[in-house]
């Protein structure tokens, strides 16, 4: 493997490892704190929301765009410190 | 002004505006037709891309569907906005680097194979076209409830439309007119929420609003009191489901890898400059949409209420102008079977006396909620708005699946670039013509359908993409094999559960007890299944597929999209 492989292939591991950190967080709000979990989310009561309810109708939606960012922010700074930034 | 004056005025002159964006950015070449140029802005994408996704279904009946489902509803809320983190993290920046017009396109090349291109573009048409007609049928509802003409007129008149900007403009003046219809659709939506949310809650925040407690003094919270008058009629409890959680999972993920897996989507990300633009553009996309889907529920709770309120065990006699209004158009009908003048609205179908539409929740709401006619004109104009930028959006798949896919890459290799951009723009007209019909005269099966088009391009498309860039070893044998399995499979369980045929079956004989909604996910783990296996005792792809594959692992060097 060549130099520049190397260091194309460690980049791709940095990413791959963002994106399982982040995926698992996208799984646990919706179809876990959503779906999965809901029941027992349902006797905390967060004002007029039940805890479960709440996650599946409003909170899933506002931790993706906030994953997004973060992806976005992660990746920019992973662009840099490889070179592959333009 | 009245109402019906309101709207002329408001419908005609968005639609100006759109047809004077068409005009100022007409399509000069083949790239400006598929790409925009492939200089778009990621925020002007960003908004492109929340009007393309966001349809006539997400503004018209979204919220009515979850008024009428509770918590079920929220199989849609996060199934139609969960998507877009799988797109932004696992397709969109890949695909922008790969650097080509359409998704048969990667497909092809990625698979070294016209096999698949073909396969692809075919799953490409399916979903686009059962799409394209719920749009069509969306914006003749909306013609004939709001200007009082005939559905079929509403048709024609949205036809020409969409014809003139996306024939001329192809994906440039798509992109531009979409930028102005994501403003149109969000203040449209934005301003009955935020009246109402005021009006019952005291909250101007939508969001808050529906956790909130009603301004009446009682003190009690909007949600509970909801899922009191819910069950006092026999309902459910609006915060519980009455689907079964293996369903709401499979339907939410078949919603969610549907989402990134369809390309009227996933092409809005070949316009942008650079892989960095495509990422941010998918963030900026799901904010934009984020909006409107963290308030649709809000107003699912208010109209819901207000409607119990307003109809429960009241004389019919004293009903307001709305009731009269919708009843003519045949999407609300009331029956007195007791024979007592009372409105009997519960869940038992032998006593209940009223059916709603589900679509009428959201344009009737403002009615309801009694709110100023430039309010409900409004509401038109954003409904419009909606239903003609993701129309437009798909008709672009269409063509350039024609004319590049195609023509281009299949039939006639040699022609030209102007050859080309008429091919292109000659099947434009086609598709609007064969969408109109199916919007005047829709099968039945439409709105059945388009809920489906989802389970379709999560069984066809996602598992080849990902694996795509993913898997450097996946080849074309595979891959090919897992799409036609994949779509096979949803196309078999949908023409079984819903059409009846291969011996029909109800709920009852439902396979793991999901849906057809929820389907696709079971046909995407097929796919993947199936294409990995087949992988195993078949020929590695070629060295240089590989180097493609390593290639667009990169962000750097992107270029301009390109066809060749």
């Amino acid at each position: 493997m060549s130099e520049k492989q190397k260091h194309a292939s460690a980049y791709w591991k940095e990413n791959v490892r963002y994106l399982f950190i982040l995926l698992f967080i996208w799984f646990a709000v919706s179809y876990g704190a959503g779906i999965l979990f809901k029941d027992a989310l349902d006797t905390i009561q967060l004002s007029g929301f039940k805890l479960g309810f709440w996650f599946a109708q409003q909170g899933a939606i506002y931790v993706f765009v906030i994953l997004i960012f973060v992806y976005i922010k992660l990746m920019n700074k992973l662009d840099k410190k490889y070179g592959f930034n333009e | 002004m009245d109402v019906q004056t309101w709207t002329y005025l408001l419908v005609g002159i968005t639609f100006a505006l759109y047809i004077g964006i068409a005009i100022w950015s007409r399509a000069g070449s083949t790239k400006d037709f598929y790409v925009a140029g492939g200089g778009v802005s990621p925020l002007a994408n960003g908004m492109a891309t929340a009007a393309d996704w966001m349809s006539a279904a997400s503004f018209i009946s979204m919220a009515g569907i979850i008024a009428f489902a509770g918590y079920d509803g929220s199989v849609y809320l996060m199934g139609w906005t969960g998507g877009y983190v799988l797109l932004a993290l696992l397709l969109a920046p890949y695909l922008r680097k790969f650097g080509k017009f359409t998704v048969p396109d990667f497909i092809g090349d990625r698979y070294y194979s016209k096999t698949a291109r073909i396969v692809a573009v075919i799953c490409a048409l399916i979903v686009s076209f059962t799409y394209v007609a719920g749009q069509m049928r969306g914006v003749g509802v909306v013609f004939s409830r709001f200007l009082e003409v005939d559905i079929n007129t509403g048709v024609i008149i949205g036809m020409i439309i969409v014809l003139f900007y996306a024939v001329l403009g192809g994906m440039k003046g798509i992109t531009y007119t979409q930028v102005a219809q994501y403003c149109v659709l969000i203040f449209a939506f934005m301003v009955p929420a935020i009246f109402i949310s005021i009006q019952m809650t005291g909250n101007p925040i939508p969001q808050l609003g529906m956790g909130s407690t009603l301004n009446d003094g009682s003190g009690t919270y909007l949600l509970d009191k909801l899922d009191g008058l819910s069950t006092e009629l026999g309902f459910a409890e609006y915060t519980e489901g009455k689907k079964s959680i293996t369903d709401v999972f499979a339907i939410t993920l078949a919603l969610m890898v549907g989402t990134a897996g369809l390309p009227h989507v996933i092409v809005r990300f070949f316009t942008v400059k650079r892989v960095k633009d495509a990422r941010k553009s998918a963030g900026l996309a799901l904010l934009l949409i984020a909006i409107l889907y963290t308030t649709a529920p809000a107003v699912s709770v208010f109209a819901k209420t207000n409607l119990l309120t307003t109809v429960s065990n009241e004389p019919y006699a004293e009903m307001p102008v709305w009731f009269k209004n919708w009843e003519t158009t045949g999407l609300l009908t009331y029956k007195d079977k007791n024979n007592d003048g009372l409105i009997q609205y519960v869940a038992d179908t032998s006593k209940n006396e009223l059916t709603i539409d589900n679509d009428i929740m959201v344009l009737a709401n403002p009615e309801i909620a009694k709110l100023p006619a430039w309010v409900i004109a409004l509401v038109a104009a954003g409904g419009l708005a909606a239903a003609l930028s993701t129309a437009a959006g798909l008709l672009l798949v269409i063509s350039s699946s024609v004319s590049h896919d195609l023509i281009k890459k299949v039939f006639r290799p040699n022609i030209s670039d102007k050859g080309e951009l008429w091919a292109a723009r000659i099947s434009a007209t086609v598709a609007v013509v064969i969408a109109g019909y199916f919007g005047i005269n829709p099968p039945g099966f439409v709105a059945a359908v388009v809920a489906l088009a989802f389970g379709l391009a999560a069984a066809s498309f996602f598992p080849a993409i990902v694996l795509g860039i993913f898997y450097k070893k996946m080849n074309k044998e595979g891959a090919i094999a897992g799409m036609v399995v994949g779509i096979v499979a949803m196309l078999f369980y949908m023409l079984k559960f819903k059409f009846d045929m291969f011996g029909g079956g109800t709920a009852d004989d439902w396979w793991f007890g999901i849906s057809p909604e929820g389907f696709g996910t079971v046909a995407m783990i097929l796919n993947f299944i199936v294409a990995i296996t087949i992988m195993k005792f078949t020929p590695d792809p070629p060295e240089h597929v590989q180097e493609i594959v390593e290639d667009i692992r990169i962000p750097s060097g992107a270029g301009e999209a390109s066809g060749h």
